[in-house]
């Protein structure tokens, strides 16, 4: 029953063409368009003692209070170097928008579900809960980010 | 589309008109001869039909009619109001909910057709003229000849209607709109925003010198907080709202449950904000529900137990401290706390030897555990086990906090705090992580957070050199001493991991005290700024996990700040610990108000620097001039408010030296003692102060005249033993009055030497001898070899409490008449001992202790004629 679901949700993900791509070290991300609420430079931000560690800290957007994720935390991949700003790229949740801190933004691509492949068995396990799969484009491998399991950080 | 509008009116007006039905049927019930009531009843109803058949539904016209011509009956005097129709018109009131349910939702009247109910109407409205007109043909034909009273009744309604009417209705449309709900939360979400930029212009205002952005910003703040205090109140709304449909619970509850409870609201008019009066709607329901079903019980018990039949079950609202509480109590049998723990233990929740060391205060939270649930039998009203839990996590969800408070046998209370409202809180800001020692990091300047004014006490601000030392740490642990007790530190840049390296002495240390539960404690800040209406914004489900946290807000200058949760903080810096603390604190502070908090004199004598008595033996200090004092009986004496009061130098009996006062300065301190109608003056060098404080260290000296050594105020006093010191030095003058033999004789039978002398002291004072006893077998031995008259003794008498003594002495045939007064530590120790004890006094209310003994002493005196062998000396 659940494997049908998954099965049936990721038939509209290959179907929906449209990805925000951005890079997290050297890997490079898709998150459906449809998904994303915004793209922002870096903003001042508001430590939290004692959270998570990937939770890198609060930015007030507009108003509105979002929680930051740093992805590379996130990925179990080394920190960024000091002077390089990391952007945000807020994203929408079933919780409400939540920023994930990434190096670079690409372009938005867009996608043939042929392509489209699960992610290889041999991942690492900090990658493989939050990668979905991926999709062979012609220069690179974009990996489509599961958004819901990144922000989701008590039982991910 | 029109139609719809006049529907949703429609709707909208019949849910407000039959929850004040609900109301008045109930209040009906209680006045049934109240003719303006029932016509108020009437009119509801009558309005009800009539746009029923104006709307065209059929099953709510019908069913709403035979209600009203029940209800004519009644008005026109027809015939009385009992129960059975009460019940039949609060039928109507839920059918016809149900029906505008289903019109809501579908437009339409539903299927259900309550043909039994119209039956039911219909055969109480034939029933009622059937039985009328065979039995009272005369009262139909002639109502005004025999009862003008009733009649004028029916003139007056009938006249009043329809004025009342117009006028209400009129003033209604003409002062009051329906606005919806979501367009309130809106502009109120809107406020929010503006406070914050409000807080933002007054930032950029203060750091520019430009006079007329000045006056601008002057006038935006003023017309903000206007702004944000009249929409804060369009959502505020009396908790009598909530409370409308209480008393329907409360009478189908006491109608199922075969009890009697009277209903009491106070304060229906305090005023909550809207959400949180949602949100506390279905606990105070649950909880009213609570105390019908397991509170109060059956009339018959009740009786049993000596109360009224008709339990009580009280509900009060007040406002406190920025706060709303409302209060849900009743008289009934309260909580078994023995029967909760064995509850516990059955359910798994508690393993035996932890019920066994759980204090009171921790198994009544037991029962806030899931699945929890002392009834007895599960009725269809409670006892699944379903509820206190969700009332818990309900109130807590919107910043409140449940108490019980329990009276084994006269009932419990539950309290609710609750914030006024949600949205919008005072609260201070303060700085974490500002070290001045540390180098220039830019963003590392300290982080600003804010605690909620509604936890906090006060602020202290230590300065100057000592501040290291007046933090002082008890095996690693700081505490500040404030106003002479302890009060437990923890330093928020510890608690937060900001700064985990040790605790560098500053110059100025900022202690913000605060107050979680019923505890209090200080937080260590690096800064504090100021005062600030904050927004509170949730915080992501990726924090939510964070107990320090209850939420976050943006600052004046756009950047987050996050709120700490004064709770959580307590908690996580091991300040509060859920459990153990509580009672330990709990205890103590028992101990120490019931034990050990005493006023004192102290005063220095001789080589005595410092001497402590308790003060409630003192009537005055005087002074006395050197010149006026004279000889008398062998004794100096002054004049003294036209009597004679003897003078005994205290250092003399202490240090047996000359008896002469003289040698002291010129005026003479004294200290006069009131003992019965004699007065004695003690003669000290100085009096130095009144130390209202706990005793802390206690030693027993074996030194004529000293009780023993504590520590008063910091510094060791010694106790004087008043009894020692009056009877030795006053012998002479007190043997010719013959005042002492005339004294009862009390057995004083408490473990403590250093407790058995204090309370001596007050007994000795009131003229009574008095034999002492350590224990059990002492006290036999006393009552076997002196006559004792009365038996004073402690709770806690070894080895095994003072019952032992009672039940030994109630069974010997010459002791079964000395009556026995109980000393207890705690007020609780005295509740639940008054049965077995007919007397029962705290062991250090001197007063309460004399005057009880003094009520045994004439009891006695009156019951008995005088005994002979008074005169014998011990």
């Amino acid at each position: 029953m659940a494997n049908n679901m998954a099965a049936t949700k990721l038939t509209v993900t290959q179907t929906s063409g449209q990805f925000s791509t951005f890079f997290v070290a050297d890997l490079f991300f898709g998150v459906d368009v449809l998904h994303v609420q915004e793209v922002l430079r870096f903003q001042q931000m508001t430590r939290v003692p004692l959270a998570p560690e990937v939770v890198e800290g609060l930015i007030n957007l507009r108003g509105q209070i979002v929680a930051a994720i740093d992805m590379r935390r996130r990925l179990g991949l080394p920190p960024r170097d000091k002077d390089q700003t990391p952007m945000n790229m807020v994203v929408r949740t079933e919780d409400g928008a939540v920023s994930l801190l990434v190096d670079e933004i690409g372009d938005v691509v867009d996608v043939d579900s042929a392509t489209y492949e699960r992610p290889p068995e041999n991942l690492v396990p900090a990658a493989r809960d939050l990668i979905r799969g991926v999709y062979k484009l012609q220069d690179r491998l974009m990996l489509v980010l599961d958004t819901e399991r990144t922000v989701d950080l008590v039982t991910g | 589309m029109q139609d719809e509008d006049v529907i949703h009116e429609f709707i909208v007006e019949s849910h407000e008109n039959l929850s004040r039905l609900d109301q008045e049927v109930v209040e009906l019930e209680k006045r049934p001869k109240d003719a303006a009531l029932l016509a108020s009843i009437f009119r509801t109803m009558h309005t009800i039909k009539g746009t029923c058949g104006f709307l065209a539904f059929s099953t709510l016209e019908r069913i709403s009619h035979q209600a009203e011509s029940l209800l004519s009956q009644l008005r026109e005097g027809q015939r009385d109001l009992n129960p059975a129709i009460v019940t039949l018109i609060l039928d109507t009131v839920d059918a016809t909910r149900k029906v505008l349910t289903s019109i809501e939702a579908n437009g339409e009247e539903g299927p259900d057709r309550f043909e039994e109910l119209t039956a039911r109407l219909i055969a109480a409205a034939q029933a009622t003229e059937s039985i009328e007109s065979h039995a009272a043909p005369d009262k139909l034909t002639a109502p005004v000849l025999e009862h003008p009273g009733d009649y004028r009744y029916t003139e007056h309604v009938e006249v009043v209607k329809p004025d009342e009417e117009a006028t209400k209705s009129s003033a209604v449309a003409d002062a009051n709109i329906r606005v919806g709900v979501g367009l309130l939360d809106k502009l109120m979400d809107l406020v929010g925003e503006l406070v914050l930029t409000r807080n933002q212009i007054l930032q950029f205002n203060s750091e520019r010198e430009d006079p007329a952005l000045n006056a601008t910003s002057q006038r935006l703040n003023l017309i903000t907080s206007e702004l944000q205090e009249g929409v804060m109140k369009t959502r505020m709304q009396p908790i009598g709202m909530v409370w409308s449909k209480l008393p329907r619970v409360v009478r189908d509850m006491s109608v199922a449950l075969g009890k009697q409870i009277k209903l009491e609201m106070v304060g229906s008019e305090t005023e909550l904000d809207r959400n949180i009066i949602e949100a506390i709607k279905d606990p105070l329901v649950h909880l009213v529900r609570n105390s019908c079903d397991h509170g109060i019980e059956p009339p018959e018990v009740r009786v049993r137990g000596g109360k009224s039949p008709q339990g009580r079950l009280i509900i009060r609202a007040y406002h406190e401290g920025g706060q709303v509480n409302i209060e849900i109590g009743d008289d009934g049998a309260g909580i078994d706390v023995a029967r909760v723990k064995q509850k516990a233990i059955e359910k798994g929740i508690l393993r035996p030897e932890q019920a066994q060391n759980l204090s009171e205060r921790e198994a009544l939270s037991l029962i806030f555990q899931p699945g929890f649930s002392t009834a007895q039998t599960i009725t269809n009203v409670s006892g699944r086990g379903v509820g206190m839990d969700v009332v818990k996590s309900n109130i807590e969800k919107i910043g409140g906090v449940v108490d019980i408070f329990n009276r084994p046998g006269e009932g419990s209370t539950v309290r609710l705090k609750i914030p006024l409202t949600l949205a919008i809180i005072p609260g201070l800001v303060v700085m974490s992580g500002n070290r001045r020692s540390a180098p220039r990091a830019g963003a590392d300047a300290g982080e600003l957070f804010v605690i909620p004014q509604v936890g906090l006490v006060e602020l202290i601000r230590l300065d100057g050199q000592t501040t290291g030392a007046q933090i002082e740490c008890i095996h690693g642990t700081p505490v500040y001493r404030r106003r002479g007790s302890l009060l437990p530190i923890a330093y928020l840049n510890h608690v937060l991991g900001i700064d985990a390296g040790p605790i560098h002495v500053a110059s100025v240390v900022n202690i913000v005290v605060l107050q979680a539960e019923d505890r209090q404690f200080g937080l260590v800040v690096d800064g504090i700024n100021d005062t600030q209406e904050i927004v509170v914004k949730p915080l992501g489900k990726q924090l939510k996990g964070l107990s320090v946290y209850a939420g976050a807000t943006i600052m004046g200058d756009g950047r987050v700040a996050l709120i700490l949760d004064v709770l959580g903080i307590g908690q996580c810096s091991g300040v509060l610990t859920e459990a153990r603390e509580q009672t330990h604190a709990a205890t103590e502070a028992k101990t120490q108000k019931a034990v050990e908090q005493q006023r004192l004199l102290l005063f220095r004598a001789g080589s005595f620097e410092r001497l402590a008595v308790p003060l409630s033996l003192v009537a005055r200090l005087e002074e006395f001039p050197l010149s006026s004092i004279e000889r008398a009986g062998g004794c100096q004496v002054v004049q003294y408010r036209d009597r004679i009061l003897p003078l005994i130098p205290l250092s003399a009996v202490l240090e047996s030296g000359s008896q002469e006062c003289g040698k002291n300065a010129d005026p003479l301190q004294v200290i006069v003692f009131n003992d019965g109608d004699r007065s004695v003056g003690l003669v000290v060098d100085q009096i130095l102060d009144v130390a209202e404080e706990a005793v802390t260290v206690r030693q027993k000296t074996s030194r004529k005249g000293l009780l023993g050594s504590a520590v008063v105020a910091k510094k060791i006093a010694d106790f004087v033993d008043l009894s020692h010191v009056l009877r030795v030095a006053s012998n002479d003058w007190f043997q010719g009055t013959g005042d002492s033999s005339n004294g009862k004789r009390v057995l004083l039978a408490e473990a403590s030497a250093f407790s058995r002398g204090l309370i001596r002291s007050g007994l000795d004072m009131a003229g009574y001898r008095v034999v002492e006893a350590a224990n059990l077998d002492d006290a036999i031995r006393a009552l076997e070899h002196e006559q004792v008259d009365i038996v004073v003794a402690a709770l806690d008498l070894p080895p095994s409490g003072s019952s032992a003594l009672l039940t030994t002495m109630r069974r010997r045939m010459e002791w079964e008449a000395i009556p026995i007064l109980a000393l207890a530590d705690s007020t609780e120790q005295i509740q639940s001992r008054k049965v077995e004890f007919q007397n029962c006094q705290m062991k250090f209310d001197r007063e309460a202790m004399l005057e009880s003994v003094a009520r045994l002493a004439s009891a006695l005196a009156s019951a008995e004629a005088p005994v002979a062998s008074m005169g014998e000396e011990r």
